[in-house]
């Protein structure tokens, strides 16, 4: 009786595990590809606070595919994608480059946008030791200090600070100088990052530092935030966000009605289409980062005419219908890899990674080299200003004058308004 | 020892020898990272039973003992470099001393509040991760994959061996606790826990007991993961799946029998990775509520109470 | 001193709008002892459906929520159905009533990201970034339209339970179900009118929630433990307290939120439940 029992036990737990195997073969079995094509793996941000421009990001990506499988493809053979989306979740990055590696198999991979997307991915990249080329992410290297990793962000050799240097020497130049900044930031880890460089910054200049706190990043009431900032008086406001955070910064700026003097420096989102026809007049005069604007300065061989095929595909597609602020810079990416690849005719990792360090490439946007640390050599992190927006109009960013290049000097399109609230 | 405990150390063997023989012959490293999660899952499904479908106690926390076994395992990691067995040590001792002090909780709190306590416990535990910088906060942390892998091809390999054994042991405590005397103490306590009390059960030592087993084994399914998934935030670690999962996973299996949560776990587990790979992770959360919901409503005795 | 009361002031605002969402629990859990742990999931759902119907049509958020009480009400009473013929007639009630309740909270969470993702949403009215000030004051108007609409809603259910014949037999029913039969009612069919009506507050609550800020499906989540620590605080089956109880809340977490910093407000919720349930678990008004 006992041993019918048990056995009837065992049967069903193998009977389970059978089936399961059984399954999981199947499904494998139908994965299984031809490996003909190149095929370029990664995760994007499609849905969640980054999709605004991941998903104008893929649109570039696929243009660049299109581009050059319509040439004849990489070393003769077609360019297929593999991508899943991370919904801007970082815990999801590692399984799908897991996955990528393992399941699917792809011979290059690129990384997601978004430094609390990329982080993730280094671990695994790092074991496998592939060049990793990579889309807008703030000084992820630092910690890892990884040899084959390219950020195609122009943050500069030392990003973290790089990133808001141009914020506070602006602010340095105006007469008075202001002397107390307050410093907030997401507790995630772009916005930590770009409030650390901000910090060092400020105790650089001789800033007093007078609120520096972080928020969780599921918030999404930010008056009281902005009130406590009021309520330490500061003549400057440097704020480090994603895109979900920093529509919510800007609102409850303008409902509590803050004074500060300068307010910007690391909000992303701002360079968004969507948000920017949103907020509106809200951006008047906010001073933030940002790497290609429509600014006559700006016009690099090549930008103006992907810009118009890019925007000819987003047209119908619920996504950036200008794409300004990704796209050129995921297509440039991609064509690092793809020059890369041309030149040392292989797709040795190690071969890329050394061919990546020692080029300067020429791309939609301007000439790129790199540094030791796989940052660009030399920063060039635009300081701009939003002047003269008008209510609910999506066109009036689509040429110059509406963000104002403030910073570097070899890009300056006009001069600071500051205090900052007209 | 009885015969069918013969049985049983016989087939556990046999497993694990197959196990073993996998990391010969599969060379798709996919494959054990899948297995690693049905292991993990059916760890946490076996500990959850035995405070709540042995002993009657539901635990909404279970999330809580999980991340801390993560994060005591980081801590230790980070603080003293300690090898792999001794941070599963750590985890287990952690989360044991945690399962402990719930027990003593279950004094206060019967039934509905004392889950709902267990859920506040867990959502207190994420905020105070989330405020200490150390562990990464709310930013998270990273962990390298350690180079050495003793024997093995690589080291998801030694994962998977490693997390094999942790849930033959638990599985076989979970048994003994199952049908021996103790067993049958909680038992009793489940079903009418005053009336136990008055037959002369020492409902508190059991209670504990049961409590203490529950929190070292979530401790023990807890950390390893750090090193598996080599990114952890609180966001994850917490995540409210891990507790459905690790309530469900028993519920679909049989609550009152030790092979319910593991005929769960498996079943429901394989399911999720098999969807995970060719659809999407979300479908997994939904379907772990469908099923949830449809057993409970239905088949509240599991699938083991349907095949008796 | 601007700050602090200001944080006051906002944590009113803040506690009115959570006893709207509370309230609903206040009458599943506090008079019906059913574990309605999906209860802010459907408070998330009633976001979404106002979020689509304000985008599609324009109307005002609160106007829709209004509009949608039937609705709810009826999805309520249909859910009520499922829950009794499973659990209640069996007498199996809580636990797996409880994980009853967990299955469905995940499952409209997660048809909730399948269908419209993870991005936040919100809805648009005239009257949303505006601010009244008054001296060093300033109250927006997204906070306090919510808060007079919550006022008035958990107020009007507190006087429809002590006023009405039906209201009493709700309140009637979870402590004397027997004398309740005796006089004529049937108590199925009164817990099946109350969770419908439990129910259909979720709907105005989650108009308001929108209009206070963006929703996002897992949104939900942080309102489990409030809602829980407001019944438990206040006392089961006395909806004054729940009142007193969710505007200590608001302010409690104001305060905390605005001098201990944004990242320790989640906490206090579920801090101030297990406070509750350890020290005094019939909370301040509750029943025996």
């Amino acid at each position: 009786m006992v041993d019918r029992r048990l056995f009837t036990r065992a049967l069903v737990a193998v009977g389970a595990l059978s089936m399961a195997a059984a399954g999981s073969l199947a499904s494998f079995a139908a994965h299984a590809q031809a490996k003909q094509p190149i095929k370029i793996g990664f995760s994007m941000a499609l849905t969640g606070g980054l999709a605004g421009a991941g998903k104008a990001a893929l649109i570039a990506m696929e243009i660049w595919r299109d581009d050059i499988n319509k040439k004849g493809g990489l070393l003769g053979r077609q360019v297929e994608f593999v991508y899943y989306d991370d919904a801007t979740a970082p815990a999801k990055v590692p399984p799908i480059y897991t996955k990528l590696l393992e399941v699917d198999k792809v011979d290059l991979v690129v990384s997601s946008y978004g430094t609390n997307e990329i982080a993730p991915a280094m671990p695994i990249v790092m074991r496998k030791k592939l060049v990793f080329p990579s889309l807008f992410g703030l000084a992820v290297n630092d910690e890892f200090k990884y040899d084959r990793y390219f950020q195609i962000m122009p943050a500069g050799p030392e990003p973290k600070t790089d990133w808001s240097r141009g914020f506070f020497d602006l602010a340095l130049q105006q007469n008075p100088k202001p002397t107390t900044v307050a410093i907030v930031a997401a507790d995630a880890e772009f916005a930590l990052n770009a409030a650390a460089g901000a910090r060092a910054n400020a105790q650089k200049l001789g800033l007093k530092i007078v609120y520096d706190k972080t928020y969780p990043p599921a918030t999404t009431d930010f008056t009281p935030i902005v009130r406590a900032i009021q309520a330490t008086n500061p003549d400057i406001v440097y704020v480090g966000s994603y895109p979900p955070d920093s529509t919510g910064m800007v609102k409850a700026a303008n409902e509590v009605g803050l004074k500060a003097k300068l307010f910007g420096g690391g909000m992303v989102g701002l360079q968004f289409a969507a948000i920017q026809k949103n907020l509106g007049p809200l951006l008047n005069g906010i001073v933030n980062y940002d790497f290609w604007v429509p600014e006559p300065t700006l016009d690099f061989p090549g930008v103006k005419e992907f810009l118009a095929k890019y925007q000819a595909q987003a047209k119908d597609k619920g996504v950036d219908p200008l794409g300004h602020y990704l796209p050129p810079y995921a297509y440039a990416y991609l064509q690092v890899l793809e020059q890369s690849v041309q030149a040392t005719k292989s797709l040795d990792q190690a071969k890329l990674a050394a061919h990546m360090h020692k080029t300067t490439f020429k791309t939609v946007v301007g000439d790129v080299k790199f540094g030791k640390n796989g940052e660009w050599a030399k920063s060039r992190v635009l300081m701009v200003q939003f002047r003269n927006v008008q209510p609910d109009n999506l066109e009036q960013f689509a040429g110059p004058g509406k963000r104002v290049v403030l910073y570097p000097k070899e890009w300056k399109s006009g001069d600071i308004v500051y205090p900052y609230k007209q | 020892m009885k015969r069918a405990d013969i049985v049983f150390s016989a087939i556990l063997a046999a497993v694990f020898l197959s196990g073993l023989g996998l990391t010969e012959v599969m060379k798709n490293e996919y494959y054990f990272n899948a297995m690693y999660v049905v292991l993990q899952a059916t760890i946490m499904a076996v500990a959850w039973n035995i405070l709540g479908g042995f002993t009657g106690y539901v635990n909404f926390g279970s999330a809580g003992f999980f991340a801390i076994g993560a994060y005591t395992s980081i801590v230790l990691d980070k603080a003293f470099g300690l090898p792999l067995p001794f941070l599963i040590l750590g985890g287990a001792t952690v989360c044991g001393a945690l399962g402990l002090g719930v027990g003593y909780l279950t004094l206060r709190l019967k039934g509905v509040y004392f889950a709902i306590a267990t859920l506040a416990m867990a959502i207190v535990f994420e905020t105070f991760i989330n405020n200490w910088s150390y562990v990464g906060g709310a930013r998270g942390v990273y962990l390298l994959t350690p180079e050495k892998h003793l024997w093995f091809d690589s080291y998801i390999q030694m994962l998977f061996v490693l997390m094999l054994a942790l849930a033959l042991a638990c599985i076989a405590v979970s048994r003994f606790l199952n049908s021996s005397r103790l067993g049958r103490g909680l038992a009793a306590i489940r079903d009418d826990e005053v009336a136990a009390e008055c037959a002369g059960v020492p409902t508190l030592r059991l209670k504990l007991i049961s409590a203490t087993v529950m929190g070292a084994m979530m401790g023990i399914a807890g950390a390893p993961y750090p090193f598996f998934v080599t990114f952890v935030d609180p966001l994850s670690a917490f995540s409210l799946f891990v507790a459905v999962n690790s309530i469900a996973m028993p519920m679909i299996g049989g609550t009152a029998h030790w092979l319910g949560p593991v005929i769960g776990a498996l079943l429901v587990g394989t399911a999720q990775e098999i969807i995970t790979v060719n659809v999407s992770s979300e479908l997994n959360v939904l379907l772990v509520g469908i099923m949830l919901v449809v057993f409970i409503t239905l088949a509240p005795q599991g699938i083991v109470g349907l095949a008796q | 001193m601007d700050l602090f009361s200001n944080a006051i002031v906002a944590g009113i605002l803040l506690g009115a709008f959570y006893a709207a969402v509370a309230v609903g629990l206040a009458i599943t859990f506090g008079q019906l002892d059913i574990v309605n742990i999906a209860h802010p999931a459907f408070v998330i759902a009633g976001s979404y459906c106002t979020w689509i119907i304000n985008t599609r049509l324009g109307l005002d958020p609160v106007l829709i929520g209004v509009l949608l009480t039937p609705i709810f009400f009826v999805v309520g009473a249909g859910i009520y159905r499922i829950y009794y013929a499973a659990f209640e007639r069996t007498g199996q009630e809580s636990l797996s009533g409880l994980a009853f309740f967990f299955g469905m909270m995940f499952i409209i969470e997660v048809v909730l990201i399948l269908v419209y993702g993870v991005d936040y949403r919100l809805v648009s009215a005239g009257y949303i970034g505006g601010t009244i000030e008054f001296g060093y004051v300033g109250i927006p108007f997204r906070m306090l339209v919510p808060c007079v609409v919550a006022a008035a809603v958990t107020v009007g259910v507190w006087l429809y339970l002590s006023r009405t014949f039906t209201g009493r037999a709700i309140l009637a029913v979870a402590q004397d179900r027997l004398a309740l039969q005796l006089m004529g009612a049937d108590p199925v069919r009164i817990k099946q009118f109350a969770f419908g009506l439990a129910i259909a507050t979720t709907a105005i609550a989650g108009s308001l929630l929108i209009i206070i800020g963006p929703v996002e499906p897992s949104v939900g989540r942080v309102y489990i433990g409030r809602a829980f620590a407001i019944v438990v605080l206040g006392g089961m089956g006395s909806i004054p307290g729940m009142i007193v109880a969710a505007l200590i809340l608001g302010v409690v977490e104001t305060l905390v939120g605005t001098f201990m910093g944004p990242s320790w407000a989640p906490a206090v919720a579920f801090g101030v439940l297990l406070l509750t349930l350890a020290i005094r678990p019939t909370g301040l008004f509750g029943r025996q």
